[in-house]
């Protein structure tokens, strides 16, 4: 499991070498180089690529590679995967993402390191099977029920979905929580260059290991020591509400009320640790209208804030990196000097709302569904309009 | 006096004793059979890995089996532990479960892994009834029994699970009652044993929400019916079908050999790697 010689000779015919290949495709490599062990999957445009890229080379690496029969069985193998001690994943697309929710919860309350690449296309329901979209953001923020945070990111390159992939699988080990990797599917789609990184500047997180007897869903820690099977530490994994030994206990309400907290709380208190955004903010500081988008749609965000600077006109510009939790504190220091905040996305305004929650300038969507992401002009226009 | 501790307790988490189970429920008989199996194969309970799925049937090794166990969501039991096996293919995957869970709402998941073969053993402790969730009808309820949720009789005819399974391609696959303990012990222990996916079907009780609706009040009730209902299956194979209604057929429907899912899984894996092993030779 892991980085072991048959990973590493696997990866050494790969590393420092730059290839031309999707979005989807860096995602299965970027998975191979964080050590992912196992794989389980069910076939969905716009993710069947990862798959297929995957179901290809990680058996090379000594990874297993399997086709569920849907994706609530892929959901649970990965979680199943897990506790043996190997970093496990799945890729889906809105529908399947849909039928993976109730599994999501159970690895959430049973504290379960496992990544998810969702590559959002057009819904609801069937909606436009082969075309982008954003519109799962806050179903990845609230798919499953009951209170619960969730770890969610946003590439906007290949390159992205190569690197993150090492991010997630590392979020997901150090907070023992599913990790998404909230792709879109022109980014899954898009063919660009992807550079592989050295072995040697791979520092995949160890997961924290609990001491023989002790606790593995509590203690003092907001994140505690995890176990594996065939430890000999008969470890008792269930959703139901559990004390710190792993026993249910679904009565109690303090018992409830102590998991539940510690579990959002160890994803809450650590928000800055975990966040990343990017800004371009206008040289001269000036600023009164500011642009946020995040995946595909902060390419043709960016371009359009650099027609308009050429234009002379002042704006600033921010990148959702992590999408979940929620950089409220970064979003509010980006609004302070600022008159209106725009927000593209492929959704009818589902960011935007996230936004004005934690800003006092007023904020306009700039929504746009229908399969087709937004051009430079679209997002032009749209600063233009507010800008005179 | 106190009584002399029973063996089987050292299999058992025997803090959180007492069992929950109702009075003359079936799930108890079934624990005390597996428990017996797992010391008759001298099996390390270290060395497994017991998963279950929502129900009153699930709880029987959680927690109440001492072994890591895996609790999982109501239906799914069988694909989390299919996650489990592939990866730790030397440990014993044992899936605990009722036949709402197994059957109904996981079903898909039965029959992709019976056609797989892989080599776990599925328990499925068949009461006839959605159990925990106060006695709805089950994808297993015989046709015109009332139900909370067939007031007006069911007009549905039950699954032949273990056939199905059978059917769907499973290397072990029997059926027994929890009037034949020592039969279901034996059979567990062929089912572990078995290299494959082993399915046994444990025809259960539910005096409480099953049982009251048909009139058995008692577990005992249910036992003795299940003797008169049992029919050994090569008896069965000389019947007329009409001459087997509300017959039990009872013994082993399948005990063949067919390659195993976890193993074909790792073989072509690590041919993959050896691929690779022997170009990295050829260039260095
Ligand atoms: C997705 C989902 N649907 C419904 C339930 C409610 N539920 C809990 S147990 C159960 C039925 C259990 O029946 P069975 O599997 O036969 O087990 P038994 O209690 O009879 O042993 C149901 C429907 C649930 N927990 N999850
Ligand atoms: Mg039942």
């Amino acid at each position: 499991m892991g980085f072991n010689e048959d990973r590493k000779r696997y990866l050494a015919g790969l590393e420092d070498k730059t290839y031309f290949m999707l979005g989807d495709e860096a995602c299965a490599y970027g998975a191979i180089f964080a050590g992912c062990d196992f794989f389980a999957g069910y076939p969905i445009t716009p993710a069947s690529e990862v798959a297929e890229r995957l179901a290809e080379e990680l058996p090379k690496a000594g990874g297993l590679c399997i086709q569920m029969e849907d994706e609530l069985a892929s959901m649970a193998a990965i979680v199943g995967a897990s506790w043996t001690g190997g970093r496990s994943m799945t890729a889906t697309s809105g529908p399947g993402f849909s039928l993976m929710q109730e599994n999501i919860g159970y690895a959430i309350m049973t504290e379960t390191p496992c990544v998810l690449v969702d590559v959002q296309r057009s819904g609801p329901s069937t909606g436009q099977a082969t075309k982008p979209a954003q519109g799962d953001m806050m179903q990845a923020r609230w798919g499953t029920h009951g209170d619960h945070n969730i770890i969610a990111l946003s590439p906007n390159s290949a390159q992205e979905c190569f690197d993150m992939m090492q991010e997630c699988f590392n979020l997901a080990d150090t907070y023992r929580t599913p990790v998404i990797l909230l792709m879109d599917g022109e980014i899954g789609h898009i063919r660009e260059s992807v550079t592989m990184p050295a072995l040697s500047s791979i520092k995949p997180a160890a997961r924290k290991m609990a001491k023989p007897g002790e606790d593995v869903f509590g203690g003092e820690e907001l994140v505690p020591g995890i176990t594996h099977y065939g430890m000999g530490q008969n470890v008792h994994v269930t959703g139901s509400t559990h004390k710190a030994n792993g026993m249910r206990d679904v009565t109690t309400p303090h018992v409830h009320e102590a998991l539940v907290k510690r579990i959002y709380n160890k994803i809450d208190d650590n928000r800055e640790k975990i966040i990343r955004v990017e800004k371009d903010i206008s040289q001269n500081g000036q600023s009164k209208i500011g642009v946020i988008a995040y995946g595909a749609t902060a390419r043709p965000s960016l371009g359009a804030v650099r027609a308009a600077r050429d234009d002379g006109k002042n704006i600033d510009f921010m990148r959702l990196i992590t999408i979940w939790p929620f950089a409220r504190k970064q979003v509010a220091e980006f609004a302070k000097n600022l008159d209106m905040i725009l927000v593209p996305e492929m959704n009818l305004g589902q960011i935007s709302r996230e936004i004005e929650r934690f800003v006092n300038c007023k904020v306009v969507s700039v929504p746009k569904i229908g399969g087709v992401p937004h051009t430079v002009e679209e997002i032009y226009d749209a600063i233009t309009e507010v800008a005179s | 006096m106190s009584q002399p501790r029973n063996q089987m307790m050292n299999y058992i988490r025997e803090e959180i004793m007492p069992h929950r189970f109702c009075p003359g429920c079936g799930c108890g008989t079934v624990l005390n059979v597996f428990t017996n199996a797992i010391d008759n194969l001298k099996l390390d309970p270290v060395k497994m890995v017991c998963v279950s799925g929502i129900g009153c049937s699930a709880w029987i090794p959680s927690p109440y089996f001492k072994s890591d166990t895996l609790h999982t969501t109501h239906g799914r039991p069988i694909a989390f532990a299919t996650g489990v096996k592939v990866m730790r293919p030397d440990l014993k995957v044992v899936v605990i479960a009722g036949d709402g869970d197994v059957s109904g709402i996981g079903g898909n998941h039965l029959i992709h892994a019976a056609r797989r073969n892989i080599d776990l053993s599925v328990f499925m402790v068949n009461n006839m009834i959605y159990g925990m969730t106060g006695g709805q009808v089950a994808p297993t309820t015989p046709t015109g029994v009332k139900t909370s949720t067939t007031p007006h009789l069911n007009i549905e005819p039950p699954f032949q699970v273990a056939e199905l399974v059978a059917a769907a391609g499973a290397s072990y696959v029997a059926r027994w009652t929890t009037y034949h303990v020592f039969r279901l012990i034996k059979a567990m222990e062929e089912a572990i044993t078995k290299q494959g996916f082993s399915f046994i079907e444990i025809v259960s009780q539910c005096p409480d929400n099953y049982g009251r609706r048909i009139g058995l009040r008692t577990g005992v009730e249910f036992l003795k019916m299940f003797k008169k209902q049992a029919i050994p299956i090569d008896k069965a194979r000389e019947l007329p079908e009409e001459k087997l209604e509300g017959r039990i057929i009872v013994g082993k429907l399948r005990d063949r050999e067919r390659p195993e899912y976890t193993s074909e899984l790792h073989r072509v894996t690590k041919e993959q790697v050896d691929k690779i092993k022997a170009e990295q030779e050829k260039i260095s």
